[in-house]
């Protein structure tokens, strides 16, 4: 047990004209996460501080938070990896609703521009009432697998958005979650939609906006690699374009 | 007061409630389908599900396996009607997900793996490495956005069913984000919510998992059924609670006790290789009894048995199970390549919910439920590991299929009075916001809750103590009526949210305690040490729970039996 001074940054649009800073003094335990802390402070010290978790096991993407000035997805981060001074604040690039919760809109709006579901001319799945496990699913071999998985592990955290610099200076960016989703879905073997996406990730504020920071994938707790799925994307971006010039558009796949 | 009007109206954004969005938007496209939930659909607890989902997929299996394997896992408490649809439709249900981009791991030559589960016969179990329920929650609400007659209420919280001429015809929601409260009409509700696991305190259940559909038609006078019967996970870490899968047990680990002994070899739930599939109340009864018998580790959170994964070599654990690895690493301190992880039985999942038929529907007309939240029964006392997220999507879908029907033929409802029944409730909430004359603080009351859920209704139960437990949460249903509140602000006040679900909460964990006192036998994940065996004779009938203001009042409902007798269950 370890006494901690957990600073944290309060703002309610009723009341603040802009965000300030509130400590508390709170008992910690060894084992705590960061997230710990914040829980201890809601329940027992000030009810009033409003933040989002819920699975405490690094998977729902809910408990996002700056630590100390970094992005981190406070319940896998251990509080007794930082000094007795903790400062936390919401996750920076994003419009602040109240204390350490953030506005979402802007990120669900690039997430869901993506398309981020398999496209198929036609549906694998014909006779909906009887499909079989075998016939009617892809087959996909380990390494077609391989080829998407890792972009498919994103838990949304929002993390590389607070990272990001271009995000920071340019905010209608699409962003690296984002982008790794839409090439997600472009590296999936069953999926038909490379073509359909083939504008969004052409567009302005999209791959070619990105400075190669390398931010986001170091702040990723999920190890999704953002930065790569950007570059490849990019790469993938530039050869269907020197094909769309000798091949007519549709003839790229 | 803003009003919205849709099709059906569903509440809750996890597996069972995006299934069944999907499925009204696809059946009917000219239909508006209003998804609401407290939490972005992604953060739905659905999401910490591991080890896999349940289909018939293999030539060594069949309809009748899946079938007979789920009715004995409930201890012949499961409607054999409903678990023979239920197996009918897993395998379809599972290709469906599939298409639409579910990452399942693969065999060889490309089709989708199984592994082995608890319980069941053969591999059954559909899987993504270990985190099938990431995967399955993200496939479905990425899939969702491409309806766009499905309109989301992301953070909206539900407080109450809006209900005339006894159909249930919407509901009333406060926008978490704004405060103001909302008029959700629609012409059938479906009910998503998951279950609450957190009545208790060490859960493998995310903060979010409080029982709120259970309580919303609970408190409209629909009954909840079997809720007795609670899941406790044999595999919990210690301390946080967090889930280890059992495909860790699929995958060939061994559960061993301070002796370094393989103990569930002599427990006689599985055979040879499958001493360690046994189904979970079993194996969670013989973690307990080795602990009772001196033979568990003692830690800093309590006593504990370990799960060795040593033997399977670090490959095998990265490549099937690299999650339980990260969890172990991050949350405890251990590398399962190396060293034996600590485990505890842990509070998972709740077989019972609303009573419903096979369709999903409940006896109110107009309102359905699915999932967790739901009582079908397909698990009866028992679930078997792995047919929880099939079970999310046949009878979301489902569920989708008849209120889609119901909705076409039912006429709309009388919005002057249904908007004042949300007034009236946006009245009662806005009463409670910032009110500072209650007596008592949310986590005073959510830690006695907890306390009395965890000594009343454990592994092995008694009368005495479940006895108390029905005292001390009818004792809470009066106190949660008083809390103290402290944050006063619209925008964003999860305190008001919290003491929400606290009154759900406790609600339900009356309905639980009063359910277990009454059944005097033990059968599948109810084991009263007073009362050791199974009371066919008896008990051999679905508990049915009705609200009243003096407490649950408790009633009966027979099990649809079949082609499998109740016979004893040996594994």
């Amino acid at each position: 047990m370890v006494e901690k001074t957990i600073i944290i940054t309060r703002f309610d649009p009723d009341r603040d004209e802009k965000p300030r800073k509130q400590e508390y003094t709170v008992p910690c335990e060894d084992s705590w996460k960061v997230l710990d802390a914040v829980n201890f402070i809601k329940d027992e010290i000030d009810a009033t501080v409003s933040h989002r978790w819920s699975c405490r096991m690094a998977v729902c993407g809910s408990c996002g938070m700056m630590v100390n000035g970094e992005p981190k997805l406070t319940c896998k981060t251990a509080l007794s990896d930082y000094d007795d001074r903790v400062d936390i604040e919401p996750l920076a690039n994003f419009p602040i609703v109240r204390d350490l919760v953030v506005e979402l809109d802007g990120f669900m709006h690039k997430f869901e521009s993506v398309k981020p579901w398999i496209i198929r001319a036609k549906e694998q799945a014909e006779d909906k009432a009887s499909l079989h496990p075998e016939k009617d699913t892809f087959g996909q071999s380990t390494e077609e697998l391989g080829n998407f998985k890792q972009f498919s592990m994103c838990i949304n955290c929002m993390l590389c958005y607070s990272a990001c610099p271009v995000v920071a200076n340019e905010p209608d960016f699409l962003g690296p979650a984002a982008i790794a989703l839409g090439h997600r879905y472009n590296l999936d073997s069953r999926d038909e939609g490379a073509e359909e996406r083939h504008d969004i990730f052409r567009g302005e504020g999209t791959v070619f906006s990105c400075s190669y920071a390398n931010e986001c994938s170091e702040v990723c707790p999920k190890n999704v690699d953002p930065a790569a799925a950007i570059n490849q994307a990019k790469f993938g971006t530039v050869i269907d374009w020197a094909k769309g010039l000798v091949l007519p558009r549709g003839g790229t796949k | 007061m803003d009003v919205f009007r849709h099709d059906i109206v569903i509440v809750g954004g996890g597996g069972a409630g995006l299934r069944a969005a999907i499925e009204a938007a696809e059946k009917n496209p000219t239909a508006s389908i209003a998804l609401v939930s407290k939490v972005y659909p992604m953060r739905s607890h659905t999401v910490s599900a591991e080890g896999g989902a349940a289909a018939i997929a293999r030539d060594d299996d069949n309809l009748e396996l899946h079938g007979y394997d789920t009715v004995k896992g409930s201890d012949f408490l499961g409607d054999q009607d409903c678990i023979q649809y239920f197996v009918e439709q897993a395998p379809k249900e599972l290709a469906l997900l599939e298409n639409w981009g579910c990452p399942f791991s693969r065999n060889e030559d490309g089709t989708v793996a199984t592994r082995a589960f608890g319980g069941m016969t053969t591999k059954r179990t559909w899987y993504a490495a270990d985190k099938i329920g990431f995967h399955m929650l993200h496939a479905l609400f990425q899939h969702s956005m491409r309806f766009k007659n499905i309109v989301r209420y992301d953070e909206y919280f539900v407080s109450k069913l809006l209900v005339e001429d006894g159909a249930c015809r919407g509901v009333a929601a406060l926008d978490i984000r704004t405060g103001e409260y909302s008029t959700i009409l629609g012409r059938a509700v479906i009910l998503t919510t998951g279950g609450g696991g957190k009545i208790f305190p060490f859960t493998t259940n995310g903060t979010i998992k409080t029982g709120d559909g259970m309580a919303l038609a609970y408190r409209a006078g629909v009954p909840l059924k079997d809720m007795e019967f609670v899941q406790y996970h044999p595999t919990g870490l210690p301390g946080t609670g967090i889930l280890i899968t059992e495909a860790t047990r699929g995958e060939g680990g061994y559960l061993r006790n301070s002796e370094g002994d393989r103990f569930l070899v002599e427990y006689d739930y599985g055979v040879g290789n499958k001493a360690e599939l046994g189904p979970r109340d079993m194996i969670s009864r013989a973690i307990v009894q080795e602990i009772e018998a001196g033979r568990g580790l003692s830690g800093a959170y309590g006593d504990h048995v370990l799960l060795d994964l040593t033997h399977l070599g670090e490959d095998k654990i990265n490549s099937r199970l690299p999650f339980v690895r990260e969890l172990a690493n991050v949350y405890i301190g251990v590398d399962p390549v190396t060293t034996p992880i600590p485990v505890r039985p842990v509070v998972h999942y709740m077989m019972g919910g609303v009573d419903t038929d096979i369709h999903g529907a409940t006896e109110m007309p107009g309102l359905y439920a699915a999932g967790e939240t739901a009582c079908v029964s397909i698990n009866g006392a028992n679930r078997l590991g792995s047919n929880s997220l099939t079970e999310c999507l046949v009878f979301g879908a489902a569920a989708a299929n008849h209120a889609m029907d119901y909705a076409n033929g039912s006429a709309e409802g009388n919005e002057a009075s249904l908007r004042a029944q949300a007034e009236e409730e946006a009245g009662r909430v806005e009463n409670l916001r910032g009110r500072k004359k209650g007596g008592e603080r949310i986590s005073e009351i959510r830690r006695e809750l907890n306390l009395a859920m965890e000594a009343g209704f454990g592994v092995y139960r008694e009368q005495a103590s479940m006895q108390a437990g029905v005292g001390a949460t009818a004792q809470l249903r009066g106190r949660v009526a008083d809390l103290r509140l402290e944050d006063e602000s619209k925008v964003f006040n999860t305190e008001l949210i919290t003491a929400l679900e606290l009154m759900n909460m406790v609600e339900v964990a009356e309905v639980l305690a009063v359910s277990a006192l009454h059944r005097k036998e033990s059968r599948g994940a109810h084991t009263c040490k007073d009362f050791p065996t199974r009371n066919d004779e008896e008990y051999l009938y679905h508990t049915i729970a009705r609200h009243d203001p003096a407490g649950p009042r408790l009633g009966k409902k027979d099990v649809v039996l079949g082609k499998w007798v109740p016979e004893e269950r040996k594994y």
